[in-house]
């Protein structure tokens, strides 16, 4: 095959979230351009079971991007060099014959190592869990056209829903905060009219659930830079707005205020 | 031995059937809801939405995922859209019309009856997902936007940017989550189904592995409902996620259910073809493409020329010359089996030459850029990210792959399987798509099964069963099964060969693809009929998985997996050898009309072929449930 390349991996190796890590080196050709970065590792596995070694356990489900599952570090960047691309829709034709690359599991507290470059993300669920919802049991919802939604509100709201849940914002911030990924989802229902009902409620619950397992965040914009879908960065300012109102109202329902 | 199949229709007139079958079913009052308890297997949009109406509904819920979170399903890929006959276009779309198209499109596999309550309840599902916030796309009024879509001349179809299964996922994910939060719902996440427990003839729970510890065990219920998605990845190349796979529907195939229609298997036409041996998965471009895009190869053989510089008169717009009324917009099987046509007659494009143009120039030029890039922007994105092609200047490649399965454990009218307690919904069951499915059903028909049918017919099942409570977990009914599967765990890890997993699962996917796939015949059935046995074979003595079972392991998951892909697919082909027609993804070339389109003999095959496990892997019983056509004529379909 013409053109492929020869490359040298130091990949992060860790038997179990208690054991000490290392980095192992290995050689790889016949890398083509056009697969992608998973395909390489896939490619990469086979070489190592063939040898009789354990295969590198690194997560990947869709391979288009969309399910989130994928996501390492590659030469320090959360997902890579490429802009907007999640691990697995990165591709070869980035990186040139004879580079060395770095690969390594998310680092952050809250995502413990599971095995090699698999981390446990399940604090994220934990906060779509505290307040990521708009209550309509099944079967009560009015006619869909019923409330119109200004062309401008779905597309905000859309724009925020376009969130994976990949956590590389948490793993690019050095304060290993998710607002990034709080606030995507607080604006995509608060910025609906369906989620007026329950917006401060929401936002309180969120924030707060997140802050129990994630650090604070500092306005780096790391997270932005990092992610995947270039989920902006002003939802978070809108979140934190949203944060101080929601303490005076929810005190205000509750009679208080 | 499998007395007589008894779908459950309902009596009436059809579009009576559903509304007076749920005035007829039993009901569990609510206070003794929370007395059930009811395990969910898949948490994508059929399985999310089951588990979040049924833990609102107040019975006890156990969710299962051997994703880390319900929000990683395969549904979330889903590109183009979801169907609902709301007709807010006013372009003549209604219940019946979308039933009718369903009928129609499925090539009259169907049961009219599912079908058109899938029709019904398409309504519901729109003002659903829009009250959870699913952010579809709006007119500047505000209001809801619509497309037409593969097979349909009317726009019924909403959608989500290129972006629709994702954001209904997200939707259904939300509920779910919202039930976990309240504790109706217990989620497991990174666990995985390896087998089901029947006692006294009936399903009373699953066998799982925790995938971080290894751990296997027992959990019992009073249902199960298996949730788990389609088996494309027995062809190894789909555009199915890589994880999706056979084994929950299977091991309960194994203990009693019948596995319905294996032969029938969507394959898209839209997608990037492969550019080499390693390529892992194959990518969709969404079908909603078609609308704007225009087919085509150039006419002469060996073509060398540049896009550009290919003059108009030397172009075959193959689809819209053989069928003017639909052109670009024919069924999936049409479009796919044209295409495959064109590219084995040496007509194909890129350097492969395994493809088909899909170009949008007259489209650009017609709506300008910015209207194109606001249709299919993320589509375009990812096309460029993966081929280093920029279609806004030269057109897309494309070419068939496997996609969907219409086909999987045979269901009555109820989504029950023929073993009591087993429900089955989303494309795990085989019900409503007969041969081919629309685009943008498969969506409707996850959330109908999830959010509004299901909720309703498991309680006529549990009704009766007030007082009684789960079987004990350390029956021996349970912890035979769990046994057993922990040894079937074990035993691929000492069979030490020389092959990875990975190898034995593309060999069988070349056979799946080159003798089950797009046209099939007797011969080369015969044949995958010698072949998958004997690779089975050498898979079973000679494959090597490394490494433990008391840790995360993906080969041991994968293993296991491709083991039962084995076994379905050498029922698929036993499938497609007995239908001797064609119909509508399965297309026999002994069975054709004069023009090359599929000809079904309803004579012979106007039946649901469902198939009981017989001990061993090729000696399955085949049962037929015949399918009645009252409303929708048959016909020979034509899109000319
Ligand atoms: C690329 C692509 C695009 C598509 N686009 C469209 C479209 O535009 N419109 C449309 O209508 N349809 C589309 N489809 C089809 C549609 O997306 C699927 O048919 C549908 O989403 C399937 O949903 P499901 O809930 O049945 O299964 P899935 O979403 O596949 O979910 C299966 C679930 O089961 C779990 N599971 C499976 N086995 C086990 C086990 N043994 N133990 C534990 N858990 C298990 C998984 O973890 C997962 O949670 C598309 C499909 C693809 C591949
Ligand atoms: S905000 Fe971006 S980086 Fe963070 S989880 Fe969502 S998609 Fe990933």
């Amino acid at each position: 095959m013409e053109n492929t390349m020869t490359l040298t991996l130091k990949v992060w190796r860790q038997k179990g979230p208690l054991e000490n890590g290392r980095f192992e080196t290995y050689e790889i050709d016949q890398i083509s351009p056009d697969m992608s970065f998973l395909e390489m590792f896939d490619v990469l596995n086979e070489n190592l079971i063939n040898n009789g070694e354990e295969p590198v356990e690194i997560a990947s489900d869709c391979r288009e991007g969309i399910c989130g599952t994928c996501g390492c570090m590659i030469n320090g960047k959360a997902h890579g060099p490429e802009k907007a691309t999640a691990t697995c829709q990165l591709h070869m034709r980035k990186f040139k014959d004879g580079d060395t690359i770095i690969v390594e599991p998310w680092q952050a507290t809250s995502f413990p190592i599971i095995k090699d470059l698999v981390v446990d993300r399940s604090p994220l669920d934990r906060i779509i869990e505290s307040g990521g919802f708009i209550t309509v049991p099944t079967g009560s919802a009015p006619d869909a056209n019923l409330i119109p939604v200004p062309k401008d509100a779905a597309d905000s709201a859309f724009d925020a829903a376009a969130c994976i849940g990949c956590g590389a914002c948490v793993a690019a911030c050095p304060n290993s905060a998710a607002q990034l990924f709080t606030s995507a989802k607080v604006q995509h229902l608060n910025l609906l009219p369906q989620g007026q009902a329950e917006r401060w409620s929401r936002t309180e619950e969120m924030v707060e659930k997140m802050e129990e397992y994630f650090g604070s965040c500092t306005n780096h914009g790391e997270c932005h830079e990092a992610c995947p879908k270039e989920i902006p960065l002003d939802f978070i300012a809108y979140t934190n707005r949203d944060y101080v109102k929601s303490k005076r109202k929810n005190r205000n329902l509750l009679g208080q205020g | 031995m499998i007395g007589e199949l008894n779908s459950r229709i309902p009596e009436g007139p059809i579009e009576e059937k559903w509304s007076s079958h749920k005035f007829d079913m039993k009901l569990v009052n609510p206070a003794n809801k929370r007395k059930f308890e009811v395990i969910v297997v898949g948490t994508g949009l059929a399985g999310a939405s089951a588990a979040a109406t049924l833990g609102e509904l107040g019975y006890k819920v156990k969710a299962f995922t051997y994703h880390d979170s319900p929000r990683r399903a395969h549904s979330i890929a889903a590109q183009g859209g979801i169907n609902g006959a709301k007709n807010y276009q006013n372009d003549g779309d209604s219940v019946y019309r979308l039933f009718y198209d369903t009928v129609k499109g499925g090539d009259y596999r169907s049961r009219e009856a599912n079908v058109h309550r899938l029709a019904e309840v398409s309504l519901n599902i729109i003002d659903q997902c829009v009250g959870q916030g699913v952010p579809f796309a709006r007119e500047y009024g505000g209001l809801l936007d619509n497309r037409s879509f593969g097979g349909a001349q009317v726009s019924r179809t909403f959608y989500a940017r290129g972006q629709t299964g994702q954001q209904l996922l997200l939707g259904a994910y939300s509920a779910l989550m919202r039930q976990v939060g309240s504790g109706s719902v217990e989620l497991h996440t990174r666990t995985e189904m390896l087998d089901l427990i029947v006692h006294d003839g009936a399903a009373r729970g699953i066998v799982v592995r925790d995938l971080i510890t290894g751990d296997v065990r027992s959990h019992t219920a009073h249902a199960v409902v298996l949730a788990t998605g389609g088996y494309g990845n027995v062809y190894y190349l789909s555009t199915n996620a890589m994880m999706c796979n056979v084994t929950a529907g299977w091991r309960a195939h194994r203990r009693g259910a019948l596995f319905a229609n294996p032969c029938y298997t969507q394959i898209h036409p839209t997608c990037i073809p492969a550019s080499d041996e390693f390529q892992s998965k194959l990518t969709l471009m969404s079908e909603s493409l078609r609308n704007d895009g225009r087919i085509w190869v150039p006419s002469g053989h060996d073509e060398a020329r540049s896009v550009s510089d290919i003059p108009e008169d030397q172009r075959y717009y193959y689809l819209e010359e053989k069928y003017p009324s639909f052109g670009n917009l024919v069924p999936r099987d049409v479009a796919s089996r044209n295409a495959k046509t064109v590219v084995d007659q040496g007509l194909g494009v890129g350097p492969l030459k395994n493809g088909v143009y899909l170009d949008f120039a007259d489209a650009i030029q017609r709506d300008g850029e910015d209207a194109i890039r606001e249709r299919y922007g993320n589509l375009f994105q990812m096309y460029e990210r993966i081929t280093g092609e920029d279609p806004y200047k030269t057109p897309m490649r494309i070419y068939p792959a496997t996609h969907y399965t219409m086909g999987g454990l045979w269901v009555d009218y109820e989504l029950m399987s023929n073993v009591p307690g087993l429900f089955v919904v989303g494309e795990a069951n085989f019900s409503d798509h007969g041969a081919n499915r629309l685009g943008a059903s498969a969506l409707m028909q996850g959330l109908a099964d999830g959010y509004f049918v299901l909720p309703y017919t498991i309680g006529n099942y549990l009704a009766p069963l007030l007082g009684e409570s789960p079987l004990d977990e350390s029956d021996p009914a349970c912890s035979n099964v769990v046994q057993g599967v922990a040894e079937r765990t074990q035993k691929w890890l000492s069979v030490n060969g020389t092959r990875t997993v990975d190898w034995f699962h593309r060999e069988l996917g070349k056979l799946v693809w080159n003798f089950i796939g797009m046209e099939r015949d007797k011969n080369g059935l015969e044949k995958a009929l010698s072949e998958i046995p004997s690779l089975r074979e050498e898979f079973e003595k000679d494959v090597r998985v490394l490494g433990s079972a008391d840790n995360l392991n993906t080969s041991l998951e994968k293993v296991g997996r491709v083991a039962d892909f084995f076994e379905l697919a050498e029922l698929k082909a036993r499938d497609a050898l007995e239908r001797a027609e064609s119909c509508g993804g399965h297309f026999r070339s002994e069975s054709q009309t004069p023009e090359g389109e599929a000809l079904r003999d309803d004579d012979n095959f106007s039946h649901v072929a469902a198939w009981e496990w017989g001990g061993t892997s090729g000696s399955a019983i085949r049962h037929k449930e015949e399918l009645e056509f009252e409303y929708v004529p048959l016909t020979q379909r034509s899109y000319k």
